[in-house]
């Protein structure tokens, strides 16, 4: 496709320099082309229609694990007595982890600075929405009847005077997931309304300037709005960042405030947030490869992207390795028997293999990201992505369920199978999440249009 | 040049960013205050050649963050002690240390609802129609064209002498803005 721009950029420079941000030769008007031009093209890519009909047909069949789930109950998953925490669990960990980079790109390294950010902040951002919209479904699937955790999960007045319990760590996870939603949706709206006001300068058809305009909600230009809305823009990115740390911390004390072995350590939450930015980072790796090959974006998403990506991939893995270790020691250190047993059932019990995949995928592959050859080739670098992604899920599952399956009694003891409706549910939503990110790159600039521009050598104003 | 209908303001269009931020920095020592820049990515320069430094958004930001934080840790406090105490393995019904997050979470909420919708407000927007957006060429203020335009409200405004002044700033063009 984009076989031109591959061998022009997907070469390595010389040893120690450094591959470009942006791909030279660009202009104010080229950017806003080229990024605009994949949303107002009347021509809809093959490729496009072909995943989104995969994605659709996905989607259609997480809405009938759905509905099967809605009218039976939730005994058609597998968790019982002892597992009660099974799939929607490790889902919904999983995909609330995976949100994580979005925020960490948009915000963090916006404090911090770093230009390269800017190819890819905006469908981080999107990923997040869409990632945390996946993660909602499960706890609210697992109620079993989502019309009723309205007032569950929320403080809602009803005249049976019921609360949620505001010491219970699994109501902070309501406050902090609905806020986190919130606030990346803000971030991810205001970033697009200067978008919205290009596309709508540049719409070539009345209707499609119309839905434009009204998403631009009049937006001109005025050195006076920009002004605001920068200021609002830095303080939603220090919003953003303390935010983003306490989500996975929240989420791990679900965990961690339960007298469970494995689960009952103050660790949990750097633990949780390094998992979480590391799978996340693998997702950003795992959507930027495909797009910028299918839409030939190699010179806005350069391997100088890729190999920064696979830099903090690399660092949060050890963190997490390190982490591994550590749950290890505890278990061992704490000379309790029921924590010792379960450091037992993970490297000798019936799960054992799960343990050892999981060990493979996040400790051993990502070792492969020293080496400046992965970090620079597009394909393996997807590659180790998913495997990562995998192992991410694996230890989410080896978290929740082998913590829960030998009890501490162990006539008690018991086994975890997900059902077929179960593993619907998770393929369903990948369904659906990758369903949400085409129509998003198909309808939005997926690639922050007013902000490439400021990268550009011309936008920067001579003395 | 006089025209029998009040415009808005003359506009300048100037290729690249350091035209505009001269010509508006000129304007600003000619005296002109009520002009505004119009440019496709934020210009800090411009912003200040033309005297809006400051801003009041982030006040608007700490009254959010307040009323959150307010808010949320009172929502615990009447709910937990007041309007349904339940004792649960003996904890206080007034356990501050365990309202920390979901304080810290409203907080968080109440400024980004504040900051985000305080800027859209301060900001005027949405608005469905403003003159600047007559002048044809103005479409391409996205895109890769920066404008000044000097109000027709600006006590020094005269069709003629600012026409003038515009034309000295070497623009591409200065066009009339109707209302």
């Amino acid at each position: 496709m984009a076989t031109k721009i591959d061998e022009e950029i997907d070469v390595l420079p010389p040893k120690g320099v450094r591959p470009p941000i942006l791909g030279p030769g660009h202009t104010l008007g080229t950017v806003t082309d080229r990024i605009g031009g994949i949303v107002l093209s009347k021509h809809t890519p093959i490729f496009w229609l072909m995943i989104v009909a995969i994605a659709v047909a996905l989607f259609g069949m997480l809405n009938t694990a759905i509905a099967y789930l809605l009218g039976r109950g939730v005994g058609i998953w597998g968790v019982n007595i002892p597992v009660g925490w099974g799939f929607a669990i490790v889902n919904f960990v999983w995909w609330i982890g995976i949100g994580h980079a979005g925020t960490l790109i948009s915000a963090i390294l916006l404090l911090f600075k770093q230009g390269w950010r800017t190819s890819i902040n905006r469908f981080a951002e999107a990923m997040t929405i869409f990632a945390v919209m996946q993660a909602g479904l499960f706890p609210l699937l697992h109620t079993g009847r989502p019309w009723l955790a309205a007032y569950w999960l929320f403080p809602i007045p009803l005249t049976m005077g019921v609360w949620p319990q505001f010491r219970s760590p699994l109501i902070w996870d309501v406050f902090a997931v609905s806020t986190y939603f919130t606030v990346s949706f803000l971030f991810w709206g205001i970033g697009l309304i200067p978008d919205f006001a290009t596309l709508r300068d540049s719409a070539k058809t009345l209707v499609v300037r119309r839905i434009y305009g009204m998403l631009a909600m009049g937006w001109r230009g005025s050195a006076r709005h920009w002004n605001r809305y920068e200021t609002a823009y830095m303080l939603l990115a220090g919003l953003a960042t303390p935010l983003v740390l306490s989500v996975h911390s929240v989420v791990s004390l679900d965990f961690a405030v339960a007298i469970v072995p494995g689960w009952h350590t103050t660790f949990f939450p750097p633990y949780f947030v390094a998992g979480a930015i590391f799978s996340g980072f693998a997702m950003v790796l795992m959507l930027a490869i495909p797009f910028r090959y299918l839409y030939g974006m190699q010179d806005f998403i350069t391997l100088r992207h890729l190999q920064n990506c696979a830099k903090l991939m690399l660092a949060t893995g050890m963190i997490v390795a390190y982490s591994y270790m550590f749950e290890m020691f505890i278990g061992w250190y704490s000379n309790d028997k029921f924590e010792l047993g379960l450091v037992h059932n993970r490297l000798h019990g019936p799960y054992s293999h799960f343990y050892f995949v999981l060990v493979f995928c996040n400790i051993i592959t990502p070792q492969s990201l020293w080496f400046n050859k992965v970090r620079s080739t597009p394909w393996i670098l997807f590659l180790v992505s998913t495997i990562v992604q995998t192992g991410m899920w694996l230890e989410r599952f080896v978290i929740v369920v082998l913590s829960l399956n030998r009890d501490f009694l162990p006539s008690s003891w018991g086994m975890y199978w997900w059902t077929k409706w179960d593993m619907m549910t998770l393929i369903g939503t990948m369904g659906f999440f990758t369903l949400l990110f085409f129509l998003f790159i198909r309808f939005m600039p997926a690639i922050s249009i007013f902000e490439i521009r400021t990268l550009l050598p011309q936008s920067k104003v001579k003395e | 040049m006089n025209t029998a209908e009040p415009i808005y303001g003359l506009m300048a269009e100037f290729d690249n960013p350091t035209a505009l931020v001269h010509a508006s920095e000129a304007a600003f020592a000619a005296g002109y205050r009520k002009m505004d820049t119009y440019t496709p990515y934020p210009l800090e320069e411009a912003a200040e050649a033309i005297g809006a430094h400051h801003n009041r958004v982030p006040l608007v930001c700490l009254i959010g963050a307040l009323l959150g934080m307010i808010g949320g840790y009172s929502l615990e406090y009447w709910v937990s002690v007041i309007n349904y105490p339940i004792n649960v393995g003996g904890k206080p019904f007034h356990a501050w240390p365990a309202f920390i997050p979901v304080t810290f979470e409203c907080a968080v909420l109440g400024a980004s609802l504040a900051t985000v919708f305080g800027m859209l407000a301060l900001n005027g927007l949405p608005q469905p129609y403003h003159p600047v957006f007559n002048v044809p060429s103005f479409s391409s203020s996205s895109r890769d064209k920066f404008f000044l335009c000097i109000e027709s409200q600006d006590p020094r405004f005269s069709s003629g002498d600012t026409r003038k002044f515009l034309e000295s700033q070497h623009p591409v063009q200065v066009s009339e803005v109707p209302y």
